[in-house]
């Protein structure tokens, strides 16, 4: 099994790199980690005539907790490396929990978040936690840069609002407010696989402990990860109570609208969303708590 | 579209090979037919089996996802590095023999070097660590318990006899 001929050039810059996908647009691909590209390409479900190779940009990848208003991510950066950067699991302690479920390890040794957001395969963790936490998509051109919010990047299924001709280059993740617990939990047939259903939670609580801010996003559910918070607006302002936890996952799982698949119907991806969501805002408002 | 071939160069096991390829060969069809290195094995080719898992600078890859023209300049260790000159087994490879680790044998390449790469990062793994180190390698014959077994007993006599 081969992918289809294309020329393959290895770009020597961020600009080099630009500028070839200006010339070449829908024609060409970037090539970051390949891990999913390249099965696509060795069923030749993809044919680019160009492949721009951008491993060598170093500068593309890389943590950078400097900034106040948050924790840059360089689209390079590897799974494996966010994996074991203990600064950046304790500032996004959601990528502590969801990491470990992205595919295997070799895997997480190649892919990139930049790739695996560009990609935007909906049954993914981490477009959900970019959704959560209210992420920031910094995408470059030859001539242009702008900023997007994780909310306007999912655009469709493997559809998102980078352009022909651009390249997301970096993710800024918010800084985390005190008293926030988070949360990501899935469910999946086998180690590794894509989730069924999986739930991102984040929970802020003010001083009286009363919960100030939620948010929960799904993967694995519909076209895009799903934004759910605002089914959640009834926890906001008050003491989390069982009853009104079990309240919002019924929300919920009345907002999303899995298509079932092979692997479980529409029905089971319905009630584990349910049950997770139940599960991640409890654990995430007991961390939020504990200062966690 | 005429073929588009680069000049690259590569180490594997130590010894650097020159070689010219076409931009589609992947990685593992490399190893296998150009130099020719025919012990990494190729199942699924699209990232799923583990069988041509190889290391990269010491890092665990499927060379089914990397094509042949990303390896230049890198280093690679394929099955064929870990054996002595001579032919003794190495301790992952000896644990496998005494542990019945393996029947057909198809996937153990894969399986040699992802653990090569664990275990040295984890000296001393529990056995959920390395069922979670292996969920990307498949094995049809063992059921996974006797690699389990292998694993944990090749991690003892590492620690004590190191290399």
């Amino acid at each position: 099994m081969k992918p289809a001929p294309f020329k393959y050039v290895a770009a020597s810059s961020l600009e080099h790199a630009l500028s070839l996908k200006a010339e070449h647009g829908d024609e060409a691909r970037f090539l970051a980690g390949g891990q999913s590209l390249i099965p696509t390409m060795n069923f030749r479900l993809a044919r680019p005539s160009v492949l721009i190779d951008i491993n060598g940009l170093a500068d593309l990848a890389g943590v950078d907790r400097s900034d106040e208003r948050g924790v840059r991510v360089g689209a390079l950066t590897r799974y494996r490396d966010l994996e074991r950067n203990s600064d950046f699991l304790k500032s996004c302690p959601l990528f502590a929990d969801a990491l470990p479920h992205i595919a295997h390890p070799q895997i997480r040794n190649r892919g990139t978040i930049g790739g695996n957001l560009s990609h935007a395969d909906p049954a993914s963790e981490l477009p959900a936690l970019a959704v959560a936490m209210q992420a920031r998509m910094r995408i470059k051109s030859s001539t242009r840069e702008r900023d997007v919010p994780a909310s306007e990047f999912f655009m469709g299924l493997l559809t998102t609002d980078i352009a022909a001709d651009e390249m997301l280059v970096e993710i800024t993740y918010p800084a985390p407010r005190p008293r926030t617990g988070t949360c990501f939990q899935e469910v999946a047939r086998r180690r590794g696989d894509f989730a069924l259903a999986g739930v991102a939670a984040m929970v802020t609580l003010d001083q009286e402990r009363r919960c100030s801010d939620v948010r929960l996003a799904l993967c694995g559910v519909g076209e895009t990860p799903v934004d759910a918070s605002d089914a959640l607006a009834g926890l906001v302002g008050k003491s989390c109570t069982d009853q009104a936890i079990d309240a919002v996952a019924a929300e919920v799982q009345g907002i999303i609208e899995p298509s079932g698949n092979v692997h479980a119907t529409a029905d089971y991806q319905r009630h584990i969303a349910g049950v997770l969501t139940r599960r991640t805002l409890h654990t995430a408002l007991q961390r939020a708590g504990h200062g966690v | 579209m005429a073929s588009d071939r680069h000049d690259i160069e590569v180490s594997v096991n130590g010894t650097a090979y020159r070689r010219s390829t076409d931009s589609r060969t992947l990685l593992s069809d490399f190893l296998r037919h150009e130099l020719p290195l025919a012990g990494t094995h190729v199942g699924c080719e699209h990232g799923v089996c583990g069988a041509c898992t190889i290391l990269l600078d010491g890092v665990a890859v499927r060379s089914c996802l990397m094509l042949a023209v990303q390896a230049n300049g890198h280093e690679l260790s394929t099955i064929e590095g870990l054996a002595t000159k001579t032919g003794a087994l190495n301790p992952i490879q000896q644990a496998m023999h005494e542990h019945h680790g393996l029947q057909c044998g198809y996937c153990t390449p894969g399986i040699l070097m992802t653990m090569t790469a664990f275990l040295k990062e984890t000296p001393s793994p529990s056995e959920d660590d390395v069922r979670e180190a292996l969920s990307g390698n498949i094995c049809r014959c063992t059921g996974y318990q006797n690699i389990v077994d292998a694993m944990m007993a090749a991690a003892e006599a590492m620690r004590t006899t190191p290399p």
